[in-house]
Order: C-alpha cells, then structure tokens, then sequence
C-alpha cells in the first residue's frame, strides 16, 4: 500500500474541513471493507485518511416511535442487525444487511460505506430506498438532505461533493398496515455478491383489501441501484394478488438494464428481477398483515 | 514514507505499546512489528478469514483494519486463547476431532468460533456454518470443523467454565 497520512478527529467540522482541503487525494475511512482493499490494491491513491469512527453523530443509531431511526454513517452492520428495535420495526432492512459479507466483515462494514461505495450490488441500497431513508449530508457549505434514490450516480458515484461527508441516514417511521422485503440472488448463500437484488415495500389500505403505496427498488441490473417507480405505482389500488404482482414484476423487468459479467448474464438478470420482485413484493405484503415471512 | 505512529492497545490481555505506519494493517502490525505470527496472511482482501481477530470482542478480518486504528482497542488473536490452564476447550476440541489439516485457516476458525460461543452456548450446525461462512478452508470440508465447534460448546456446557475467559 503507498502511504497516507492517518487522523480520526472527533467532530463532523474538523472530519469535512479535512476532507475540503485535500480534494481527490482524501478519502473517509469507516468500515474499511472496501476502501482498504481499493487502496491496496492501488484503484485508489490518497495522501489522507480520514477515520470517523470517532464521530458521535456516525457512530448512533437512534430509533423513536413517531419520529423514525436514524443510523449514523459509521454504524458497523453487527449493529444494525442485533439492535433489536430495527429487528421489530424495520425487518425489511434487517434482510439486506444481513446479508452483507461474513460474520468479520458485518463486525466492521458500514451502511454508510456501502452507499458512499456505490456498488450498483449494494445489498442495503434497494431496502433503504424502498423504505424513503434520507441521507444527511454535511460539506463545507452546510447540511443538506438527499433521498438515498439520488445519492448513488454511477458505479463508485455519488452526489457527495468535494469536502462533504455522509453523516447518517433517516428512515420514516412505518406507516399502519405497511411491510418491506428485500431478496437478493447469489449461487453461494453467505459471503457472495447480489447477481440481483430486490427490494419491496407496501402499504395496504385500511381495511386491506387493497395496496394503497407500493415501492421497488433493484440491486445488480444498472450502473446504480434503481428505483423502479413504475413497478410500486401500477399496484395503488389493485389488490395484493398474484396477477397485480406480475404486472409489477414485469414493468420491473423494463426498467431494469442488466449487462452481462461473470456473475450473469443480462438475460438471466431480467428474468430474476421478475422472480424475485414477485416474491419481495409476497414478502412484504406478509409483514404488513402482520406475519414475518419473507416471501420465500 | 509517512511519520511513524505510536499507538498503545490492549493486545491478548497486555498493554502494548508499537510503532507503525498509518498503511499498515492491523495483521501486519500483529505478525511482523509484534512477532504475532498466529494470525494467517491469505487472501488480504476480507474474503478468506484466515486473519480473523477480535477487536474489541468482535469479530474481524485484521488485513482489513489498520494498524493505528486499534490505539486504545483490545485486541484477541490465536495467541491468546490457551492460558495457564492449558489448551483453550475450542482448541483441544479441534485436536481431539482432527479438525485441522494443513491447519492453516485456523487460528481464524478458532477465533470465529470463539466468538460464536461468547454469545451463544447452544448453536445449531446451521448457525455454526453460517457464523464461519467468512472462514474458508480448503482441505477438510467443514465437517470436522463444525464437528469440533459442537464439541467444544458442550465441553464448554459441561464444565460451566467461564467461557469468555
């Protein structure tokens, strides 16, 4: 690895003013999971790393009934899956990271780190847009909020900003009747990579005959992790039947632009956005009744 | 060459002190500044886990953390499982089950598994697969491996030794 320099200040302030006098030659260090690598392996040359891990604001999870959960940038996914008020209220999002890497790489791995490294296979980006999370950004001009649906640009892309630095991510308090689901298929169940990745959330009407909101969200199928918006609005109003799920799945399917890599062909990719958009969409209709299933 | 970095950690119940660069990883600090040889260099790039330790009782892949990272953390590797008493229970089990071939990713599994069994006394063969799914080795086939693991939690029942020692 070549060298850089190493500091772990302790306020956002001190954490984004570093960040803005280096440009390019800067990068946070949360996780470590994939900025070590890249580092390493010499995809990316720093003269500064900046640890904030240190940062209370990155380091919180906070839920409130009412009021939503706030994860802090730097929260490692160990956390997110064992804290059990994010188990109970958003096990759509308990899914996702729990599929995250191995039991040492979930001990370290950021939700943070896994939107700021804007793989279009990020396993927690379909869930978080699927349940309208907000990410509160923090650069030299100020704070600002981006939907996570328009954090990512490209692959290892973001919106982020010279001298801004993602601070945490907010998550609406669910709404009665709602439930979200996230699938992702891989030839190896633990430590592999989405070939695809499906998120789903719905909101049943009051007296739950019918869907009254419905989102989708893909991993692995574009340069960035999409929000298929067509394929949650053609569900408002219908009822949760296997016939409105197809017609979700497959408006899904042509908003999905899948290539052809060592994980999968194209081909392959669009048919199991249709399978898995199906059974996340199964899934979350099954926890806004109130089971747990997850739709497999 | 960036400036040489003082940091003082807990390392296997000591107090530490070693000097590093900000660019290398915890595992290099371990095996090559504190003669830690234990931990196994594999695949350096948080897939194999033959490098596992735990960071404040956690979990992780040192190849994957730096070295100045671990300033005022605790620090577990291999090395500091068996203690006055002899053999850690994890590691006599795995002798006892021949759990170990080229023995290479071990000292990873052991420090895994030893995680496993801090928290959970009683794990199923599906949760021991699924916890060690980050640790590979490419001689056994896990099943003595699992095996061992099994063992060592009800070694670790029966004599309602402190397991977390």
């Amino acid at each position: 690895m070549r060298a850089f320099e190493y500091i772990a200040p302790t306020t956002v302030g001190e954490a984004v003013a570093a960040l803005a006098g280096k440009g390019d030659r800067v990068r946070p260090l949360a996780g470590g999971t994939d900025l070590i690598v890249q580092l390493r392996c010499g995809l990316l040359d720093v003269d500064l790393v900046v640890d904030v891990k240190k940062i209370s604001e990155l380091n919180m999870v906070t839920y409130r009934p009412g009021e939503g959960l706030t994860i802090g940038a730097a929260v490692p996914c160990h956390r997110i899956v064992e804290h059990a008020d994010i188990v109970r209220v958003y096990p759509g999002l308990v899914d996702a990271v729990g599929l995250i890497g191995g039991t040492a790489i979930k001990g370290r791995a950021t939700m943070g780190g896994n939107l700021c490294n804007a793989a279009p296979s990020g396993d927690s980006i379909p869930a978080m847009i699927v349940l309208k999370a907000n990410c509160t950004v923090v650069g030299p001009a100020g704070v600002r909020t981006v939907a996570v649906e328009h954090f990512c640009t490209g692959p290892g892309e973001t919106v982020l900003g010279r001298g801004e630095l993602l601070v945490s991510i907010h998550f609406p308090p669910p709404v009665a009747n709602s439930g979200v689901c996230y699938l992702r298929f891989t030839p190896r169940h633990e430590m592999d990579i989405a070939v695809v990745g499906v998120g789903a959330s719905v909101v049943l009407s009051a007296d739950r005959p019918t869907i009254s909101a419905a989102r989708v969200a893909m991993g692995a199928v574009g340069p960035t992790p999409l929000y298929a918006e067509a394929a949650g609005a053609v569900l408002k109003g219908k009822a949760p039947s296997e016939e409105s799920f197809a017609e979700a799945a497959r408006l899904a399917q042509v908003a999905a632009r899948p290539i052809t890599d060592m994980r999968g062909t194209d081909a392959q990719r669009r048919h199991l956005v249709g399978v898995l958009t199906r059974r996340a969409l199964r899934g979350a209709v099954e926890r806004a009744k109130g089971g747990t299933a997850n739709g497999r | 060459m960036a400036a040489k970095t003082r940091v003082s950690a807990k390392i296997n119940g000591e107090q530490v002190e070693f000097l590093c660069e900000p660019r290398q990883s915890l595992l290099e600090c371990l095996r090559d500044v504190l003669g830690l040889t234990g931990s196994k260099e594999g695949c350096n790039d948080g897939n194999c886990g033959a490098c596992s330790v735990l960071l404040n009782g956690r979990v992780v892949n040192s190849c994957l953390v730096l070295g100045v990272e671990v300033h005022g953390q605790e620090v577990t590797t291999v090395e500091g499982l068996a203690d006055w008493r002899g053999l850690h229970p994890l590691q006599q089990a795995f002798l006892d089950n021949a759990a170990l071939q080229c023995g290479y990713c071990i000292p990873g599994i052991l420090i895994t598994s030893k995680a496993l069994l801090d928290r959970e006394p009683n794990p199923s063969e599906e949760r021991i697969r699924t916890w060690l799914a980050g640790n590979l080795c490419r001689c056994t086939g896990y099943d003595k491996i699992v095996r061992a693991v099994q063992d060592a939690a009800v070694r670790l029942r029966q004599t309602g030794q402190e397991v977390n020692r």
